[in-house]
């Protein structure tokens, strides 16, 4: 009840002019950042972070903004999948299979609202599942002192790689290197500077906001330079998107898929290292073993785009649970509206839900909002999103770039932190193609203090006795876990990783011949 | 090989690091960690998962052949060309040149670049400055 009252209060902070713009704006965003193939949701939350903050939005309506664009952006991936079969993000990959097949017969229109309506099931059975789930949670983190927390920041990093990870050094090391860049600067505790070579620049720290854009925005422009992706336009493929409305037998038909996948998802999504894209995959293959007799999936199915696309946006809201309760989160995504609310100077974590509550349900409301927008959006607008895959990506790129430079110019007007991104930008250019995943670098950028101060904390407390973190039953709960959590992906990640290539590849030859 | 030149890069950066965190200078006033402590770990970290990367190297990636790593290396000298002059000429005559000569890389002729650049250019400007009222960097000309 109490939390039916609280949900209630968020609807009212949600619900003014301003704000829905605001979710609107967002909504369309990321529809459209999420159908373009290159740019996935951290992208476009990460180019989009600066912006909200420069404009001088306050907590809420820049919360509002952006998780829109996160909630869009996990819509609009599956448009490409469907009409060209290239994903137009990572999650989206599931949807390919049985996407495209649909589009090749002539089904394109039914597809894309089908795998709307099972979007909008997945994201909104999440949402509530969020509102259940993060309270409880919540009760269970207050119990964490500061070795806890440092033991779950381990957990969280230990298994950021996910169960499809190859290699595990190369996570580690991208680890290490983000939180060794958030040491720079001044020491909070003691106040001498460190790792700054007599910069000035460099006092206050490496700002996250340059790293995350840099990272991703800018090395996706070089990745496009180095390819020249000029030449994967949209005007080979004619596809004809047909009749629009599925009908009531066809969603019928699919409704216990779409429930199936959603709880999968939810799952998939709230469990650390496993994300969105864990969770399209887990969606479809257990809907292929259960519903699958006559051998139907992968020749355009209509289930086949159900599950996917429920499974993803299902685990999309399923990752808020962590990030919001724990402040730690789950996935890429989240690590970047993770940034988004420190760069707001919200901490997310258990406290957040006692302090600020009209933050945590302003944001709850404006993600079931959010979600009924997408949802009309996406059933009436689907020619507008389908003419957006038609700009090359030769013109695109030159606007992400410029406008990554224009957000971070906005928040600093340094030409210093330009430089700086640039920089993080070859980095992260260089690390792609050597397989060492981004998303712990951001992570440690960002939790690096939070976890040095935890650490210091802890051990403070106990008078220098570094045994204090492994004092209560609770972090050598968590240690066992981190290390088990690192360790699976080393005995398990190829098995994984070479089902899903092995099942893409498979539909791929399928689709050709 | 690309995995071991990685590796061996890394464990530079990573003793690098570690010295660098054992000359930081401490406070008199500190507490019982210290600035050092921490740093040294994640030291630690660095240096063992870039030895495991240089013993166990994965398969290298494809790099590009000389011509497109001289175009990366050319769009990143005009990156940084741009910040630095960006003060100097303005937002909109510094992001026009630029958004040309990338959309120009990427595949386009030079006239539809130029006319996309400075598009480019004058919406953001218009957008982001006039309608939201950023404040983005003025030139000589005051825009």
């Amino acid at each position: 009840m109490e939390t039916l009252s609280s949900l209630a209060d968020g609807f009212v902070i949600a619900l003014t002019w301003q704000n829905l713009l605001l979710a609107f704006l967002g909504c369309f965003l990321g529809t459209m950042m999420g159908a373009l193939p290159g740019l996935g949701p951290s992208n476009g939350v990460a180019i989009l972070i600066p912006l909200a903050f420069t404009l001088g939005l306050g907590a809420t309506p820049s919360l509002i903004l952006l998780t829109s664009v996160y909630y869009g952006a996990m819509y609009g991936g599956r448009i490409s999948s469907i009409l060209l079969n290239i994903p137009g993000d990572e999650p989206a990959m599931m949807t390919c299979l049985d996407g495209y097949p649909m589009a090749k017969n002539g089904r394109a229109g039914e597809a894309l609202s089908l795998s709307g309506i099972a979007s909008f099931v997945g994201a909104f059975l999440a949402t509530w599942g969020l509102i259940l789930l993060a309270p409880q949670l919540v009760k269970i983190a207050l119990l964490f002192g500061p070795a806890e927390y440092f033991a779950l920041f381990t957990l969280a990093f230990a298994t950021l790689g996910g169960v499809a990870s190859t290699n595990q050094a190369k996570t580690a090391f991208a680890a290490a290197l983000g939180i060794g860049l958030a040491t720079v600067g001044v020491d909070t505790q003691t106040g001498v500077p460190r790792f700054t070579f007599g910069e000035v620049h460099l006092y206050d720290g490496i700002d996250f906001l340059v790293a995350i854009v840099g990272l991703f925005a800018l090395s996706e422009v070089f990745l496009f330079l180095e390819h020249r992706h000029g030449n994967a336009d949209a005007s080979g493929h004619k596809v004809t998107v047909g009749r629009l409305m599925p009908s009531w037998s066809l969603l019928k038909s699919c409704t216990p898929t779409m429930l199936r996948s959603s709880f999968l998802g939810f799952l998939a999504g709230v469990l650390p290292g496993a994300g969105a894209s864990l969770g399209s995959f887990i969606a479809y293959t257990f809907e292929k073993k259960l519903v699958d007799k006559e051998g139907t999936f992968g020749t355009g199915d209509p289930r086949g785009v159900a599950a996917p696309e429920a499974g993803n946006n299902a685990a999309a809201g399923g990752a808020l649970v962590p990030m919001l309760a724990l402040g730690v989160p789950g996935s890429g995504t989240t690590a970047v509206l993770l940034a988004v609310l420190l760069s707001l100077n919200i901490t997310p974590g258990p406290l957040l839900f006692t302090q600020q509550p009209d933050v945590v349900w302003g944001l709850i409301a404006a993600l079931f909002i959010a979600n009924f927008m997408l949802l009309l959006m996406n059933i009436p607008m689907i020619g507008l999103f389908t003419r957006v895959l038609l700009i090359p990506p030769r013109i695109l790129m030159p606007i992400v770039a410029m406008v990554s430079f224009v957000g971070i110019y906005g928040i600093s007007g340094s030409s210093f932190d330009l430089v700086v991104m640039v920089g993080f930008g070859v980095l992260g250019w260089v690390l792609r193609k050597l397989d060492v995943p981004l998303v712990p670098i951001i992570l440690g950028t960002l939790l690096g203090n939070a976890m040095e101060n935890n650490l210091r904390r802890a051990i403070t407390i106990d008078n220098g006795d570094w045994f204090a973190l492994i004092d209560s039953p609770l972090s050598i709960g968590l240690w066992t876990l981190a290390v088990i959590g690192f360790l699976l992906p080393i005995i398990f990640g190829k098995v994984v990783k070479a089902r899903i290539r092995h099942m893409a590849r498979d539909e791929e030859g399928a689709t050709i011949d | 090989m690309s995995d071991r030149i990685f590796g061996a890069v890394g464990l530079i950066l990573a003793l690098g690091y570690a010295w660098a965190a054992l000359v930081i200078e401490e406070s008199f006033l500190s507490d019982a960690v210290g600035p050092k402590a921490f740093p040294l770990i994640i030291a630690a970290v660095l240096g063992l998962s870039s030895l495991v990367i240089f013993f166990k190297p994965d398969a290298a990636p494809n790099w590009p052949a000389l011509p497109r790593l001289m175009e990366v290396g050319a769009a990143i000298l005009v990156m940084v060309l741009y910040a630095i002059l960006l003060p100097e000429l303005g937002f909109v005559i510094a992001t026009a040149l630029a958004a040309t000569y990338l959309t120009w890389r990427l595949g386009t002729t030079p006239v539809s670049s130029l006319v996309s650049g400075c598009l480019t250019s004058l919406g953001i400007y218009a957008v982001f400055h006039l309608v939201l009222g950023l404040s983005l960097a003025r030139g000589p000309l005051g825009f």
